[in-house]
């Protein structure tokens, strides 16, 4: 060990001010966050947030227009060819080559990394075993599923054994048997102790995975933390939404001091031990229209970007 | 990293031109039959059915048939589109719908390797297909070996020549049909007035100098030369426009693909 690494732990990335112009329009807006080894770690936001852009500064796509960026402690952009050996990225699109076969797909793939040959079919052979997929080893990409495909450019992310591994939104599109399917790998990575970065547009997802995330929108941090704790902080535990509330309960929600959300043909109120609260509210109205929940991530996500659609 | 260093080109960038080598086996059956039909057509339609009409062309000081004069400017051609139509059409597919090259920015690969590679790559289908040509062109006892075996490495240069001329359109056009512009207005021309099926002596003395422009026609002429055994100095200048060339259009279209690419 050397003396930087006995004092403190080396984060695996280290992002200071990080930002990204288009023209006259910023992208991503300041950011910084550091994730540790072992992490994974969650980028969430609505569609134009800048998640994608961020990530691929992560991974030399995109330069950065300013800001530091460090991975394992090494710089971008002086570094990245060796940073981008030691990354394994699911980028966004389907992009696998629909020329090759499965197994082809992992080899050529290996041959990008100057991984040798028999090595290379070491790991394409086991790699293809842990997503399921030896059995379809010769078939063309175009004959998968759409999940089979997922699990296809998962693996193939993991063919150089990578340090960190970057997932923008890898179960997008996916049904729910095969959003099941790529958390599972997902879940045995993490305990593995692989590092991983992700986006994603699915709220169970980050909870499910996450340790800690951050929401962003427009191009800047929202907040960061780990999930329970930014339902705890920013919603409570529980949650009230009211079907068609009537004019005499907004009064009496007003009056009351909650922290509350009138959405017009719903209400919704957060906090925390609500079931008192729930009672006296729904002899107010009918039990069918009023429920309590736990709060979720989405909660917090919708509470703090807006409802307005974004496209 | 500055571009165009042995820091940013390594020879990483045989992985690319291996990729489509991969592929290219897959299908080499069908990759092999246009250049192993396509002189068959030609001096069948154009030197059996045409030259009892065209007679003898005299070149350099002497006499030959037609059949002589086009077997070379065919070849010739062929290595032009082989190479001009990977890096256009093929190229093109991989990178906007394929995707390939997103992928393979994602590895240590960097875009000048990517672009290299398949540069590279469709000078090599120039090369294959010369090769077999070569083969066919040999049955009519129009070339003169040893020295027509040296068409197959200029196939290679004439193959970056060409290809990085398709790189850069294919780092410009907004989609796959556009290339329909520089085919019609710079291939297809030079396909004709390249001194390719006539002597350009017999063009008026402007277009005798706009054909020197082109590119084809000094591959034309260093082909028919290495291929007939006929020699002169006029062959150097040639060969030096073709490296020249290549020298300005190869960084020209790995930069202009950069601008394309990384935003």
């Amino acid at each position: 060990m050397d003396a930087r690494s006995s004092s403190s732990i080396q984060p695996i990335i280290e992002a200071k001010h990080l930002r990204k112009s288009f023209g006259s329009f910023t992208a991503v807006d300041d950011i910084s966050f550091t994730v540790p080894p072992g992490e994974c770690f969650g980028i969430l936001g609505p569609n134009g947030a800048g998640k994608t852009t961020a990530i691929r500064m992560l991974y030399g796509f995109s330069p950065m227009t300013g800001g530091t960026l460090r991975i394992f402690g090494l710089d971008v952009p002086k570094d990245i060819r060796s940073i981008k050996a030691r990354i394994g990225v699911c980028q966004q699109e389907n992009n696998l080559d629909p020329d090759l076969t499965v197994f082809q797909n992992m080899e050529i793939f290996a041959g990008y990394f100057n991984l040798p040959r028999m090595l290379s079919r070491e790991r394409a052979e086991s790699l293809l075993s842990f997503i399921a997929l030896s059995n379809r080893r010769n078939d063309k990409v175009i004959e998968l599923s759409g999940g089979m495909m997922r699990r296809l450019v998962l693996a193939r992310a993991l063919i150089n054994s990578p340090d960190l591994l970057i997932l923008d939104e890898p179960t997008t599109g996916l049904d729910p048997q095969s959003r099941h399917q790529v958390w599972q790998r997902l879940e045995e990575l993490k305990k593995s102790g692989l590092t991983i970065l992700l986006t994603t547009h699915y709220m169970d997802e980050a909870s499910w995975l996450c340790d800690r995330l951050i929401i962003m929108d427009h191009g800047r941090i929202l907040v960061e933390g780990p999930p329970a704790k930014l339902i705890r902080t920013h919603v409570g535990h529980d949650v009230i939404e009211v079907a068609e509330p009537a004019p005499a309960l907004l009064d009496f929600v007003a009056g009351m001091n909650l922290e509350y959300e009138n959405l017009g043909h719903r209400l919704i109120i957060y906090g925390n031990n609500r079931d008192v609260l729930y009672h006296e509210i729904s002899a107010h109205c009918s039990h069918e229209g009023c429920i309590l929940r736990m709060a979720t991530l989405e909660d917090v996500f919708l509470k703090l970007t807006g409802r307005e659609l974004r496209e | 990293m500055k571009p165009f260093t042995t820091e940013v080109i390594t020879s990483r960038l045989w992985k690319v031109w291996y990729r489509n080598l991969v592929v290219y086996r897959q299908n080499w059956k069908v990759n092999f039959i246009p250049p192993l039909l396509e002189p068959l057509f030609y001096l069948l339609a154009f030197g059996i059915g045409l030259s009892s009409l065209v007679g003898s062309i005299s070149y350099g000081n002497q006499q030959i048939t037609y059949v002589q004069f086009i077997a070379p400017a065919l070849l010739a051609i062929n290595i032009m589109n082989n190479a001009f139509f990977e890096n256009t059409y093929s190229s093109y597919v991989r990178m906007y719908y394929q995707k390939t090259f997103d992928a393979m920015m994602a590895t240590p690969l960097t875009l000048e390797e990517i672009i290299t590679g398949e540069i590279f790559w469709g000078a090599t289908r120039s090369v294959m297909a010369t090769a077999i040509m070569l083969f066919v062109v040999s049955f009519f006892g129009v070339l003169h070996y040893p020295h027509a075996l040296l068409i197959i490495p200029l196939g290679f240069l004439g193959g970056i020549a060409f290809g990085s001329l398709g790189m850069l359109f294919t780092s410009k056009v907004k989609n796959i049909d556009l290339f329909n512009i520089p085919i019609f207005l710079i291939i297809t021309p030079m396909y004709l007035f390249s001194g390719t099926f006539f002597p350009l002596e017999n063009l008026p003395l402007w277009a005798r100098y706009l054909a020197q422009t082109l590119p084809l026609t000094h591959l034309v002429n260093l082909v028919r030369s290495l291929g007939l055994g006929h020699y002169d100095a006029s062959l150097l200048w040639g060969l030096l426009y073709l490296i020249i060339f290549c020298l300005i259009l190869f960084p020209v279209s790995v930069v202009s693909m950069h601008k394309r690419l990384i935003k």
